[in-house]
């Protein structure tokens, strides 16, 4: 040819080869070849090999020279740009797995990101308190009934003591257990909860006082408010130095406003109270500073920065017990230790066991961890699932990019690449609906939480965990696509299924057999509460309200009585020192014929009551009789359960005289177990005491026969009339059992979620696999038809792998939940047993669940025209 | 004012790329130059201010088709961009507002002088 007869000047050409840009080589030198040939045709090759020459000098300067280190690009961008925008690509090719896909795992991330801030609004619990690492509540062992038992319970007198005595503690604050008071601004009446608080307390706990006096406890007669508090008595007006009148008695100043408690923390209040008024409100309580027989409070303290916790339990040990020196009892048999438990542990760890810490509500928050990571892996599983499934139609262009020169750790980037692209798109969905669900989830946990959309700490992990998921789901499409044989992978298009079919199969199993865990567990748990709430309890908690106590209806009693009665609103009412679906005071001192000195020192479960206690409950007597006026003896008598009676070892108890702090007690009556405790527990031995002036509660049984609200209403206005200056506060006795359930419906409301959710992203997955199984044998299922096969032949052969599939679940699943569950419901005394059938209920759903979701696919594949899906080859 | 900056053989090469429209590439814009303009261009300035042409955003270039004569190298072919756009525009008005600045009088002057 003519062009390789006329070459330019070797020595010329190499140097421009030399020394030009790698980016501009290609055109300038055929530019330069270009002019060549044509000088060559007008002016001759001796010329043109001159002006070549002087060409390619001219060349050599500023902008076309290359740079001296050389070319080469500092940074992959380019290349990641490329994978992006492939990937990009790719999504929208694929509409429908790309909305299964991101769909998935943005439900399981925003599942996770809901999981992960109601763990940390758990483990965060307190810690807005400044001095959170050195606050500390006393806490005491005592052994009774052969058991040690740990509870917050300390005696009157023990803050003084720590105060005086002990230089270890920068602060010491005694608190009671919290009522609620009634706080009147002239008209303007409310009822409101709060706590008599040392005055230490304010600053031990940093309390944020919005206005008012640094040390507003001090004075006996003063009172702190939340700011709600404080809105709802007097309005937009200044209240500090106002005068609130608490119980229609006391004359209190408000001295600060503090801003309210977060929901999460121990100490809950909307009124302090200062502990000096608590004395004057009920003056018997002074007996208690030298009585150290009654631990009915609370005391907090703050150690000092250089004292050691450790030493401080030692040296606090025994200050109870120094208070019975004379009673040789106390000491072998009680045994009272203190010790100091920290605040980093009263919410999530606050289980003893024989005196040693066991945890406690942690044992929720890591269960709740680990189903959050599982719901998460199961999403995660699905994008893996998708992609190598999806990885076959891809196969062409991943044997391409090997045979033009990309090695392996290329193709693991740009897999990597895409799935964390996808990974933010799902953050992002997942962003919103977990924005979008929060407030359905709050109500779900009775929590206030919020998206901490402005902390930068909430963006790193959120970021990083995107990443992170992104990756890992990335990880085994990115490991497998990339080891494809580029020679085979090109020949052969299709990829043999055996090869990659086993681990899919593999991720299904363990998909379905979490879901199916979850799902069991679920049962079991509703099956458990419902246990508990059938379970029978001894009284009629229907149409049975209670209401609080005070001086005028104490006053007014029987008047009271009368006039409800003769309304016919009411048919009894009785006194009580508890709630009736609860027990809140535990006495020991009893004595009986058979008893050994140390059952002296056992607790039994006491309700304080005066007539009418049986008749207004609604209790069946098992046998004897209720208190009546018609026995002036019963002022002495007693009334117990079946249990009691067990434990004392009577035959018949009727008519036994029991001691009690000294005093003889006649059985009258014995009561059915009635469940007052724990509804998983076991029923104590109870004691029904007859005490005059023990009271904390009224009980009114509503009258049946007549219509709730009018009922209610004319109560009401019999209470207005004997308690004036008191709004009538009353709860119902069904609501209050029904508060006992609250851990449990919690777990239960929670793990429903979940396995609602873990079973959904399943089932998206199934979804996406079943339709591109059957997209893979379109021409399959059309030969199949045209050789006779019916649309049933074809969808139970469509769905059979599947079915199988989640047959070994089951099979993997039952064992394992039965464990878990086995052992869960090992920590309640009154448990549901596993029946078969919960098992084989699971299994069933499942495999429903299964079948209609991967039959919507299947039936569509079988039933499509052989014409057509053998046309598309 | 560094507003468009525009060397006099920039414009010169930008405003062939111009007037070539689709078919600017090297040798085509060096043919142009030298038969609009009479003057002999070099292949080294001519690049050099594509090159420069281009880091600075005026024009932007694709490769397009190879032919024999180029021994399969391909051509590169060059387009003005909307910011060349506006540097030329801004480049003739100047010198628009420069003619209309100059007094009627100097140029008088001058066809005197030179008819003298």
């Amino acid at each position: 040819m003519k062009e390789n007869k006329h070459l330019p000047p070797k020595l010329a050409w190499k140097f421009f080869r030399w020394y030009c840009h790698p980016k501009l080589i290609d055109h300038i030198e055929g530019d330069l070849l270009e002019v060549y040939q044509r000088r060559i045709d007008t002016i001759g090759k001796r010329k043109a090999d001159w002006k070549f020459i002087g060409d390619v000098i001219f060349l050599f300067r500023k902008g076309i020279i290359k740079p001296s280190e050389g070319h080469r690009n500092l940074n992959a961008y380019g290349m990641y740009k490329s994978y992006l925008k492939i990937g990009w690509r790719t999504m929208l090719r694929n509409k429908g797995y790309s909305f299964i896909n991101i769909t998935g795992l943005a439900l399981g991330m925003a599942t996770a990101m809901l999981i992960g801030l109601w763990i940390y609004d758990e483990a965060s619990a307190n810690k807005h308190h400044k001095n959170f690492s050195s606050l500390y509540r006393v806490i005491m062992h005592r052994t009774s009934d052969g058991r040690r038992w740990t509870n917050w319970g300390v005696p009157y007198g023990l803050g003084e003591e720590l105060e005086s005595k002990f230089p270890d503690f920068k602060g010491v604050a005694m608190c009671d257990w919290g009522g609620r008071y009634t706080l009147a601004n002239g008209e303007n009446i409310i009822n409101r909860g709060g706590h008599y608080i040392g005055e230490e307390a304010i600053r031990m706990f940093s309390f944020l006082i919005l206005s008012g006096d640094k040390n507003p406890l001090h004075d006996p007669y003063s009172i702190v408010l939340t700011e709600e508090t404080a809105q709802a008595l007097f309005g937009h007006v200044n209240p500090i130095g106002k005068v609130v009148r608490m119980n229609n008695a006391y004359d209190l100043k408000v001295t600060a406003i503090v801003s309210k408690q977060p929901k999460n923390a121990t100490l809950q209040f909307d009124i302090l109270l200062p502990w000096a008024l608590q004395e004057r409100v009920n003056p018997g309580i002074v007996q208690y500073k030298t009585n150290w027989g009654n631990s009915s409070w609370q005391t907090f303290v703050q150690l000092h920065e250089q004292a050691n916790a450790e030493g401080v339990d030692k040296k606090i040990r025994n200050v109870v017990l120094n208070h019975f020196l004379n009673d040789a009892l106390v000491a072998t048999s009680i045994k009272p230790q203190l010790a100091i438990f920290p605040m980093a542990k009263w919410r999530l760890y606050s289980d003893f066991e024989n005196g040693i810490n066991t945890g406690g509500f942690i044992k929720y928050v890591r269960m709740f961890g680990i189903l959050g990571f599982v719901v998460l892996l199961i999403a995660a599983i699905n994008f893996m699932n998708l992609s190598t499934a999806r990885s076959q139609k891809r196969a062409k262009e991943i044997g391409v990019r090997k045979v033009i020169g990309s090695g392996r750790s290329e193709l693991i980037n740009q897999f990597m690449s895409e799935s964390v692209l996808t990974s933010l798109f799902a953050f992002l969905f997942a962003l919103i609906m977990a924005g979008l669900a929060l407030p359905f989830f709050n109500e779900l946990s009775g929590k206030e939480m919020s998206l901490q959309l402005t902390d930068p700490w909430f963006w790193g992990i959120m970021l990083t965990f995107t990443l992170f998921t992104g990756i890992v789901a990335g990880s085994y499409p990115a490991l497998y696509l990339s080891s494809f044989n580029a020679i085979g992978v090109i020949k052969n298009n299709l990829l043999k299924n055996s090869s990659g079919s086993l681990p899919r199969k593999i991720l299904v199993v363990v998909q379905f057999a979490c879901s199916l865990v979850l799902m069991i567990g679920t049962i079991v748990i509703y099956l458990q509460i419902q246990h508990g709430k059938n379970r029978p309890i001894g009284f009629e908690k229907s149409g049975l309200i209670s209401t609080g106590y005070s001086n005028d209806l104490k006053r007014n009693f029987d008047a009271l009585e009368n006039e409800l009665i003769a309304s016919r609103a009411a048919v009894s009412i009785c006194k009580s020192n508890a709630i009736p679906t609860e027990i809140w005071a535990v006495q020991s001192g009893w004595e009986w014929q058979g008893s050994v000195p140390t059952d002296k020192m056992t607790g039994f479960s006491t309700i304080a009551t005066e007539y009418d206690f049986v008749k207004t409950l609604g209790i069946k007597m098992v046998e004897g009789r209720d208190f009546s006026k018609d026995f002036s003896s019963d002022s002495s008598a007693l009334i117990m359960n079946q249990a009691a009676v067990k434990r004392l070892g009577f035959k018949s108890a009727i008519g036994q005289v029991v001691k009690w702090n000294g005093k003889p007690r006649t059985v009258v009556g014995v009561v059915p177990d009635m469940q007052m405790g724990s509804p998983f527990g076991t029923v104590d031995p109870l004691m029904i005491v007859f005490y005059k002036d023990w009271v904390n509660r009224l009980c009114v049984r509503v009258n049946p026969t007549s219509p709730i609200q009018e009922a209610l209403s004319s109560i009401k206005s019999i209470f207005n009339k004997y308690n004036p200056g008191v709004p009538f506060e009353y709860e119902f006795a069904d609501d209050q059992y029904a508060n006992k359930f609250n851990y449990e419906e919690l777990v239960g409301r929670l793990s429903l979620v979940l396995t609602g959710l873990a079973v959904l992203i399943s089932c998206l997955g199934l979804f996406g696999l079943s339709s591109f199984m059957a997209e893979q044998r379109t021409q399959e299922i059309g030969v199949r038809k045209v050789m006779g096969a019916s649309v049933f032949t074809l969808w139970k052969m469509l769905t059979t792998s599947f079915v199988s599939l989640v047959i070994i679940s089951i099979l993997i699943a039952i064992p394992i939940s039965y464990y878990v569950m086995f052992n869960w419901l090992q920590g309640y005394q009154y448990r549901v047993g596993m029946a078969w059938w919960i098992f084989v209920a699971a299994g069933f759903g499942a495999i429903t669940i299964t079948l209609i979701t991967v039959s919507y696919q299947s039936i569509k594949a079988a039933s499509v025209n052989p014409v057509t899906s053998l046309r598309s080859e | 004012m560094k507003k468009y900056q525009l060397g006099e053989f920039e414009e010169i090469v930008i405003l062939t790329i111009g007037i070539l429209f689709k078919d600017a590439y090297g040798v085509a814009i060096k043919d142009e130059i030298e038969s609009r303009l009479s003057r002999n261009v070099s292949m080294g300035a001519l690049h050099t201010a594509l090159v420069r042409l281009e880091d600075k955003g005026y024009i932007k270039s694709s490769p397009g088709e190879s032919t024999e004569d180029r021994m399969g190298r391909p051509r590169r072919y060059y387009q003005i961009t909307a910011l060349g756009k506006k540097a030329m525009e801004y480049s003739k008005d100047t010198r628009n507002q420069l003619w209309s600045a100059i007094p009627k009088v100097a140029l008088e002057l001058k066809i005197v002088s030179r008819g003298v």
